[in-house]
């Protein structure tokens, strides 16, 4: 269903002239109000009467995670600190955390895109919603909580962790929506598979999942196994938190990016160029509502690609296809790119093998040595060497296939790679470089 | 005539071995046979126990990877000859043995040897037909 048929179903020409009224004006707001900026925008030579079109968003100076470390904690909020009703945090590059905070108003309209988030995902008033993201500094636990209550839903406030006792209030509550990361939802089924639990004798419809990349196998495994339908869901702190994008369930083919607060671009990482029509290439976001933490032209180093066609669910708004890496995840091997996400498919594609795996990364003798480490589940163990040493082959041949690199894949026990209450730690490099 | 044999996934790193008999021994478990094989990664702990489904239960819960196999057990009189009349009946009927491992019953003292076969039901009759007696698993589970 949609949530504000109004807005999400603007003609794309409508939708464009209220981008740029809510451009223009967000540019004049922070030229004024945050020196940073406006030093920046000085020093690229633009002034906010330059803002005449949608193209001319591309004279702006971009907004790094450098930029936000600099001005730590709050030098580049746009409103009087009294005006601040709420401060969330995310991890930074260095010690500091990146911090980002909210008026009224953007808590007002934070609520509004998660439930149309929700609504997207076909969530509605009457749902119990789950909600296993991480409450506290992390955006994803209350964002999705105040979503969750306006779309009118009941919220059970879970957070994360305590994977048991998640489980047994699902039975007794009778949750129907189940938020939180996909990593974390194939945690879930685990533990309900070890407690006996069959996923069919609960009342889970759906679930939409975020804050890490996934792949559409590990979609269609979570799917299986807890016998839902799987969403998958976009946001980051620095833009607002979830609710950024979202995939309709009449598709589930592309996140459709709430344009009429958010301007998406694709910009070639190394030249900052945008790409070409339909292109991979780094995510660009500039919000155009948010008054304490606007951003302009953020890039996010998340590697997507966009979707203009028209959608089937009625929606106007462009779509983004699902993050297929990260510029800053990527790790080079012997000068091959590697993304986590591809070891993960080879995985995923191979029948038993569970999506649980860490990607050690050391140098011997100038060489990039890089190991998979992956569970041995009871469906892939077997009581003879020779079977689990063919499987660890075919597991190195084919990532060898697909990479073009070669690894070694060592099998280790269940439960000994790190499980994600929050975010799965897939990569851990130990190369001195 | 099959004995149930349970197998365990082991990483390569001290002190599993021990965590398992162990768990084993504190939840009142008998190993009555055992065999280790491993590479440089990991091993496969093969037991025969008087519980099998308790023995898998209590590893369970402990996060161990446990799966059941069945085997036969064969008693081999102290002479001569035992071992490799029961490997020339295999070969005369081209059976493959997986691994086998052995150990001493303390009563008779006669040597039990564990087989595990890729074809389990033709090499109990090809033993049979050859006059050799396979022990039946209460016998194993309760030396
Ligand atoms: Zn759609």
């Amino acid at each position: 269903m949609i949530w504000n048929e109004e807005f999400e179903t603007l003609p794309r020409e409508a939708l464009e002239a209220l981008q740029l009224k809510r451009l223009k004006n967000l540019v004049e707001r922070v030229y004024t109000a945050v020196p940073y900026y406006r030093n920046k925008m000085d020093q690229a030579g633009v002034k906010p009467t330059d803002i005449r079109s949608l193209a001319d968003l591309r004279k702006l100076p971009f907004t790094t995670k450098e930029d936000l470390r600099l001005n730590y904690p709050f030098g580049l909020f746009a409103v009087p600190f009294d005006k601040v009703v709420r401060i969330h945090a995310s991890s930074g590059t260095t010690g500091k955390p990146t911090v980002v905070g909210y008026t009224k108003n953007d808590i007002d309209a934070w609520a509004e895109l998660m439930a149309r988030t929700l609504s997207a995902g076909g969530a509605h008033a009457g749902d119990v919603v789950h909600n296993a993201y991480g409450y506290g500094l992390f955006t994803g636990g209350l964002g999705a909580h105040y979503g969750a209550e306006r779309l009118g839903a009941a919220v059970i406030p879970i957070s994360g962790g305590n994977s048991k006792r998640q489980i047994m209030l699902m039975q007794d509550f009778g949750s129907t929506v189940l938020l939180c990361t996909p990593s974390y939802a194939l945690n879930l089924a685990d533990v309900m598979k070890e407690m006996n639990v069959d996923p069919k004798s609960l009342k889970l419809r759906v679930g939409l999942f975020g804050a890490e990349p996934w792949s559409e196998n590990m979609r269609q495994e979570i799917e299986a196994r807890l016998n839902i339908k799987a969403i998958d869901i976009f946001g980051l702190s620095e833009v607002m938190g979830p609710g950024v994008a979202s995939e309709c369930i009449e598709e589930k083919h592309g996140l459709h990016v709430f344009e009429d607060y958010f301007i998406p671009e694709i910009i070639n990482p190394e030249t900052f160029e945008p790409v070409p029509h339909g292109e991979l290439g780094e995510l660009v976001f500039t919000t155009l509502t948010k008054e304490a933490f606007p951003v302009i032209r953020y890039r996010t180093k998340d590697l997507s690609r966009l979707i203009t066609e028209p959608c089937s669910c009625g929606r106007t708004f462009h779509r983004m296809q699902r993050i297929t890496g990260r510029t800053d995840d990527m790790l080079i091997i012997r000068g091959v790119n590697v993304f986590p996400s591809q070891i993960e498919h080879v995985l995923m594609s191979i029948e038993g093998v569970e999506p649980h795996y860490q990607i050690m990364v050391d140098r011997q003798a100038s060489l990039d040595i890089m190991e998979v480490q992956v569970e041995v589940s009871e469906d892939i163990f077997s009581d003879e060497i020779k079977v689990l040493e063919k499987l660890g082959k075919r597991i190195e041949r084919e990532i060898k296939d697909l990479l073009g690199v070669s690894c070694k894949v060592k099998l280790v026990e269940p439960k000994t790679i790190q499980r994600s209450e929050g975010k799965a730690k897939r990569v851990i490099d130990n190369r001195k470089l | 005539m099959k004995v149930e044999q349970i197998s365990i996934f082991l990483e390569n790193k001290s002190g599993r071995l021990a965590e398992v008999a162990t768990v084993l021994a504190e939840a009142g478990i008998n190993i009555r046979a055992l065999s280790l094989a491993d590479t440089t990664d990991f091993g496969i702990l093969r037991l025969i126990v008087n519980d099998t489904e308790k023995a898998k239960q209590v590893l369970k819960e402990k996060g161990f990877t446990v799966g059941k196999t069945e085997v036969i057990g064969v008693e081999v009189a102290d002479k001569p000859g035992g071992l490799a009349e029961i490997l020339n009946v295999m070969k005369a009927n081209s059976i493959n043995v997986e691994y086998m491992y052995a150990f001493v019953q303390k009563s008779a003292g006669n040597a039990v040897i564990i087989f595990r076969f890729d074809e389990l039901e033709k090499a109990i009759d090809a033993l049979q037909k050859a006059g050799i007696r396979i022990m039946k698993g209460e016998e194993i589970y309760s030396i």
